[in-house]
């Protein structure tokens, strides 16, 4: 089948161009979906695909503001979510209005144009393009690319600073300047956090409670190792790498530059780090809290571009460490291109979690785990909860509970405080998403959509579930990177860890039970770098994370995350 | 007449047992005076694919063994090793070794398996740690197995630096795949037959002799094979493996062409840092 918009199972080309009523293996699906409930009772396998409703007008999303989808019902209590009858109530597909709560955007400070930061100052670079947001396609601001001659005055001003005092800076004075820059970030977290949103079209809940408090708290957690690196590796003394390229995805761009560049930092290196293409505006922000900050000139270094660039800083010859987050082919092509060097790296890899429920599960915070497990920053998560493997006894009930759930999210404006899911980041990833969905259907698999409206502009992709999945599907097998949730069932606690193992990734897993033992014993037989009981996609500053066999190599966070930025003599 | 000797067959050691290599090559070591040593088994492709598949047959076991019992079988190791002192050093002293180094490189040896199994049920304690989160949760970071290693031991060292590489490997509860010295590569054998009467598992260790630059691409480019460690000077061959890993993102270890120093950074090598979330409450 070709590729065209009409046909995804993405609600999102709906407004375009409205699809037919949608037929799956010549059963005619319903044209109107009541409520997803009513189906999962009768066949909660049955991978109906979610008919299109009744059309609404065309949305026509204000600047920053896409009409709110019509999905936000009266507060739900927990308890009536989880019985189907309630679920019934409410007509989410048909709409139900609600208030639109919109985050505002007059008290934001964003340039038309930006620079490359480099040796503390803004640097024009040849080449530009634009980053857009993602829930309305309209042009944000217009950002530097940096060629290979910009990244080499970026090394060579993080080498100056390096050789010019920081690296041999007594470890309080450095701390100081980063705790510094936590405080500042925590002044201004409204602002990055509006930013965050419009820039990479995730909720502005999530980037408000989760993104910004998180970056800030890595700051300060290690600001706070500067001076103490001592006690960090017993029989070791620590000295700095030198120079560190920094490389980072576009699902947490604020959070994940923190990520890097706390403990690289903490540590006495230098840093010139690389946001990526479709994010770069907090990254951008936050050199400006650099400069406010007053760090020396060089220390932190930020330059914008895609790949190319990238790739310029992973080959520099005067970088001493590459530290990568993003999808494993691109890790595997940076470890692969480090071979022949002396360079360290850290890789931050894919994955594709099982997210493992137990029968003596506490039922209904379970579903809410696997939505946040799955649905959290529309999906777009590296350790995202992507498998569900549900104990037999109760696929059932679990399934028709998560379907009644799913149709409860507020999917839309990332900046509405009530949207639980958001844009999906870039037109490229969307269409991935769409062609692993696809392939999905095509290998047998029975896909479940809930039915929201989606707003007509920008990208987005509903939620969807994947019943009766094989262990082979590549919906299975392969990372997603999208709201996009693959159940399989098993019967005893071996066979559910053998069935989570079976991926080439190793980097997170969850487990449900009310039952302490059986959560070490589960835990202990993953193959997976963090591993969550009874709850998901948690992160904490103080917690190491990182992955095993294919999801990367080396820790981020806590004591462990130090050792990557060190040389231990 | 004197009586005529019973000089032994070096074979291969592969899980647990002392095959042939399947593919009937071998080459020959000679002694200083250009005496025939040993028409050493010159392992290849499919008996190192064979050797993962008895490593990572061995693996679970020998991850979930206790740590005591782990250290109660390096330990055992060194009471077999010194007991066999003498037959080591003649073997050494065979290849080359003069008699007073052959004597030292074996007492180092033995020295090296007890402190190892000494770390056995340590350098967890060193390495773990429980991290103070901001939500309701036990939250501890602990390391575990890498999982099946690869490695290609110091061509320099015959028996310690074969030992060097083991023992970090083994007592973190990973499996081993190793490519004995070529030009010393008797020890390995013989040390096989020690592993095999310390109540190793069989399959935990593996050990080829054969040539680096035939197998080292094969071990590099194993998907099955989580981590490699190279002790070699040879920066090309280096280079193509360390290329090779990227397929399946190989941890890569690389070292000198010398004995690895007794470090428990060097068992940390060879282990993954996993951190649980465990819920707190009533």
């Amino acid at each position: 089948m070709p590729e065209g918009p009409a046909e995804g199972p993405a609600g999102a080309a709906r407004a375009k161009a409205p699809k037919k009523t949608a037929k799956r293996d010549g059963k005619p699906a319903k044209v109107v979906k009541k409520t997803g409930a009513k189906g999962a009772r009768k066949s909660p396998k049955g991978g109906k695909k979610m008919a299109p409703p009744a059309k609404r007008p065309a949305a026509k999303p204000k600047r920053g503001a896409p009409e709110a989808p019509a999905a936000k019902p009266a507060p739900v209590p927990p308890e009536a979510v989880a019985k189907p009858d309630d679920a019934e109530r409410f007509d989410f597909v048909r709409g139900e209005s609600y208030a639109p709560a919109p985050e505002s955007t007059d008290h934001i400070s964003l340039q038309d144009s930006y620079g490359l930061f480099i040796g503390g100052e803004w640097v024009k670079s040849r080449k530009r393009f634009q980053t857009t947001n993602p829930a309305t396609e309209e042009v944000l601001a217009e950002v530097g690319e940096a060629g290979k001659g910009d990244v080499h005055r970026a090394v060579t001003a993080a080498r100056d600073a390096f050789e010019g005092g920081w690296g041999d800076m007594p470890g309080r004075e450095r701390g100081k300047y980063l705790f510094r820059l936590a405080r500042l970030l925590q002044e201004r977290a409204r602002e990055f956090a509006v930013i965050e949103s419009m820039d990479g079209g995730k909720p502005i809940r999530e980037s408000r409670d989760i993104d910004l408090p998180l970056a800030a708290a890595h700051f300060f957690y290690y600001a706070g190792w500067a001076d103490k690196l001592e006690y960090a590796f017993p029989g070791r003394d620590a000295y700095p790498l030198g120079v560190a390229g920094q490389i980072i995805p576009w699902n947490f761009p604020l959070l994940m530059a923190a990520w890097k560049l706390a403990p690289a930092l903490a540590c006495g290196n230098t840093v010139v780090l690389k946001p990526a293409e479709t994010t770069p505006l907090t990254a951008l922000k936050l050199a400006e809290l650099v400069a406010e900050a007053e760090f020396p000139p060089g220390v932190v270094n930020i330059v914008t571009g895609a790949g190319e660039t990238g790739q310029a800083l992973v080959e520099h010859p005067d970088v001493d460490k590459i530290a990568f987050t993003g999808s494993t082919a691109v890790g595997k092509m940076i470890q692969k291109s480090l071979a022949g060097t002396e360079k360290r790296y850290t890789l931050e890899l894919g994955g594709k979690a099982a997210n493992i429920i137990f029968d003596d599960a506490p039922i209904d915070q379970a579903v809410e785990g696997i939505v946040n497990g799955i649905f959290f920053n529309q999906g777009h998560v590296c350790c995202a909860g992507s498998r569900l493997l549900v104990q037999e006894s109760i696929a059932d009930t679990i399934i028709r509970k998560l379907k009644a759930r799913m149709e409860t999210l507020v999917v839309g404006d990332p900046l509405d405080k009530n949207t639980d899911v958001g844009a999906i980041n870039s037109r490229e990833q969307l269409d991935r998403i769409r062609k692993l969905v696809k392939s999905g259907e095509k290998e047998g698999a029975c896909l479940w959509q809930s039915g929201q409206d989606l707003p007509g502009k920008g990208f987005w992709f509903k939620p969807t579930i994947f019943t009766a999945c094989a262990q082979s599907h590549r919906v299975v097998q392969e990372e997603i990177f999208g709201p996009v949730l693959a159940i399989q069932t098993f019967r005893t606690p071996e066979e559910a860890v053998e069935k989570a193992n079976n991926t080439p990734y190793g980097l997170s897993g969850g487990v449900w039970t009310d039952k302490g033992s059986k959560i070490f014993e589960v835990s202990k037989g993953m193959r997976a770098g963090v591993m969550w009981a009874n709850t998901f996609n948690k992160f904490d500053p103080a917690s190491p994370f990182g992955g095993y066999k294919e999801s990367g190599i080396g820790r981020e966070g806590g004591l462990h995350g130090l050792m990557p930025y060190l040389d231990l003599e | 007449m004197s009586r005529i000797t019973v000089s032994k067959t070096y074979k291969l050691y592969i899980g647990g047992k002392f095959p042939r290599t399947e593919s009937g090559r071998y080459y020959k070591l000679k002694g200083r005076s250009g005496k025939l040593l040993a028409d050493v088994s010159r392992g290849s492709r499919k008996d190192l694919r064979e050797a993962v598949v008895a490593a990572r047959k061995a693996l679970p076991g020998w991850a979930n063994a206790t740590a005591y019992l782990r250290g109660q079988i390096l330990y055992r190791v060194a009471e077999m090793l010194e007991g066999r002192a003498s037959q080591f050093v003649d073997e050494l002293v065979a290849q080359g070794s003069t008699s007073a180094a052959a004597r030292k490189e074996v007492t180092a040896a033995v020295d090296l398996w007890v402190h190892y199994a000494g770390w056995s049920d340590k350098f967890q304690a060193v390495f773990s740690s429980v991290n103070p989160v901001a939500s309701p949760h036990f939250n501890f970071s602990r390391p575990e197995e890498t999982g099946v290693v690869g490695a290609i031991a110091p061509e320099s060292s015959g028996l310690l630096g074969l030992s060097s590489v083991l023992a970090p490997i083994m007592v973190g509860g990973n499996s081993a795949v190793v490519l004995a010295s070529r030009k010393r590569p008797l020890c390995a054998i013989t040390l096989a037959e020690v592993l095999n009467s310390s109540d190793v598992p069989g399959g935990v260790v593996n050990l080829l002799t054969g040539f680096a630059d035939e197998l080292l691409p094969h071990m590099a480019g194993h998907m099955d094979v989580n981590s490699i460690l190279l002790c070699s000077e040879d920066a090309k061959a280096c280079k193509a493996a360390r290329e090779l890993a990227s397929e399946n993102v190989k941890r890569v270890v690389l070292r000198d062409d010398a004995p690895l120093e007794e470090d428990p950074y060097e068992i940390l090598a060879f282990q993954e840092i996993k951190t649980t979330w465990h819920p707190v409450g009533v």
